[in-house]
């Protein structure tokens, strides 16, 4: 990114067992097709393989892991345990969340610890790295240095807060930032003029955030049921017009012309595919957006 | 105040098992506030539990007594000559008042009648709502006097999650997101700014993290 490139990054989450042939799988579809691929944390609240081991499964395949942790699960001192675990471990991308609450998960009766919030992730991220510190002011032996990343929701509310929590994200110390999954372009130009206009793109590094629609009924879920996300009913109509089994096309349609888009929006570094559980796709889908070959740096 | 929900009949059913001479004790505090553990309720439930032992076709004596609190050993004290008369004794007060009795009264069995919930007040008649999480150490000035920690379902002390819509948290619609409100009213009062400055991580030892806690002023230790 720095060099200018326009960057594509892909997602991957880990197995709900111990068995990585699946993974490996997932893994291959996307290598050589995205700069990065981030390994979700426990995701929706539901027990998988941990992040971290995940990750360096994805090292072991010779790509580039975005590693996510959210504070929902750990205290500071796992937290910090597991940035130096990590790090040692070759992981160099970091990707810091609040997490989905344990509520939505399969194990809504455990224990939320939020010892501290997304803001005082990225902020803690930063000082081990730039100060050599931990949170406690001791000195660390060996400091993580890791490219800090932090999520963005444009389409949450309130909508007057959210530029500035993205201004608060970037003062706190991300290096770059992956958005929610864009589905209403017009909500979406409006937030990065405002981003433009207070110079925040020039001081971080903006992944517009993109999940292809697969059917229709994917993308009424995501409509009405999960928070924060914004399916203008324009979609649903126009991937129900298109007709029985080509509502996947469309999708794939849509999210091309995205891409396109974001090529050119003043402000945007590059796209983070999200296409959950379509990884064998993101190869296509990477072919028609035109950005193969990936830049090697 | 404290707010507890009554335990369901058949859960208060199975630990007085065997138990044939009951005492249900009330308290005149929080419970009897919010409609839980005070006299009326303790006739209430002393009447269902009388109900369904004759169900099942076994007695039960049950006597009736409400505290002025259970939390205070000077009004404990004031089951001293009766405390023995009986298999157990049902609490009605909150988690604080059968352990208050346990101790003073090493000898008998206390039970409790009641869930202990939270530390909040009645948003209208029959409904009641978190406030406050007891942490230890109050930063609600900075947020307009409304309190994240105990509010925010993930306590975020930056800001809302990405999981805010329409001014409801995302665990349910029936809860309200306590930034979503804090963000409007500092915006109608034009303080906007007051939240833009990266809040540090809560030093939680204060909470019940550093262990049980106890308060002590000195000018009242005698």
């Amino acid at each position: 990114m720095k060099a200018g490139h326009f960057a594509f990054t892909g997602e991957c989450g880990p197995p709900k067992g111990a068995n990585i042939d699946h993974l490996r799988e997932k893994i291959a579809h996307l290598k050589g097709m995205v700069d990065a691929v981030n390994i979700t944390d426990n995701q929706t609240a539901v027990v998988r393989m941990s992040s971290w081991a995940a990750s360096t499964i994805v090292i072991q395949e010779g790509m580039e892991p975005n590693f996510q942790m959210v504070c929902r699960d750990r205290n500071r001192l796992a937290i910090q345990s597991d940035i130096l675990g990590v790090y040692a471990m070759g992981v160099r991308n970091m990707l810091c969340l609040s997490g989905d609450h344990q509520s939505f998960g399969n194990h809504p009766q455990s224990k939320n610890v939020y010892d501290i919030d997304s803001m005082q992730l990225i902020a803690l991220v930063k000082k081990m790295r730039d100060e050599g510190k931990f949170m406690n002011d001791e000195e660390i032996d060996g400091p993580p240095r890791l490219f800090i990343g932090a999520a963005s929701n444009p389409f949450a509310d309130p909508f007057e807060f959210r530029i500035h929590r993205l201004a608060m994200k970037i003062k706190a110390g991300a290096d770059f930032i992956q958005t929610q999954c864009i589905y209403n372009m017009e909500k979406f130009r409006e937030f990065m003029k405002m981003t433009v206009d207070m110079g925040l793109h020039e001081q971080c590094f903006i992944l517009a955030g993109i999940t292809p629609m697969k059917s229709v009924g994917m993308a009424q879920y995501m409509a009405k049921s999960v928070p924060g996300m914004d399916v203008p009913e324009s979609l649903i109509k126009r991937l129900r017009g298109a007709g029985k089994g080509k509502v996947g096309e469309e999708g794939i349609k849509f999210a091309l012309e995205q891409i396109e888009e974001f090529k050119e929006m003043k402000g945007i570094a590059g796209v983070h595919l999200m296409a959950i559980e379509w990884e064998h796709r993101v190869p296509e889908i990477a072919e028609r957006a035109g950005v193969l070959p990936r830049p090697i740096v | 105040m404290i707010i507890a929900d009554r335990k369901p009949i058949d859960e208060i059913l199975d630990m007085i098992k065997g138990c044939n001479k009951i005492l249900v004790l009330g308290c005149k505090g929080c419970v009897t506030v919010c409609n839980v553990g005070g006299s009326k309720e303790v006739g209430i439930l002393a009447s269902s539990l009388k109900i369904a032992r004759k169900k099942e076709g076994l007695s039960v004596e049950i006597d009736e007594k409400t505290l002025e609190r259970q939390c205070d050993p000077e009004y404990t004290d004031q089951i001293k000559d009766i405390v023995d008369n009986y298999d157990a004794v049902i609490s009605m007060a909150c988690g604080v008042g059968p352990q208050f009795l346990s101790e003073a009264y090493p000898n008998q069995r206390f039970l409790p009648a009641v869930n202990t919930t939270f530390f909040g007040g009645a948003v209208q008649h029959g409904i009641w709502a978190e406030r406050c999480a007891g942490c230890g150490t109050c930063i609600i000035h900075y947020f307009d006097g409304m309190c994240p920690v105990a509010r925010c379902s993930k306590s975020m002390l930056n800001g809302p999650c990405g999981g805010s819509a329409k001014g409801k948290c995302e665990i349910s619609k029936d809860v309200d997101c306590v930034w979503d409100m804090i963000v409007r009213k500092k915006i109608e009062q034009g303080r906007l700014e007051d939240l833009l400055e990266v809040k540090p991580a809560k030093d939680w030892h204060t909470a019940r993290d550093g262990g049980p806690r106890k308060s002590v002023r000195e000018e009242l230790v005698q």
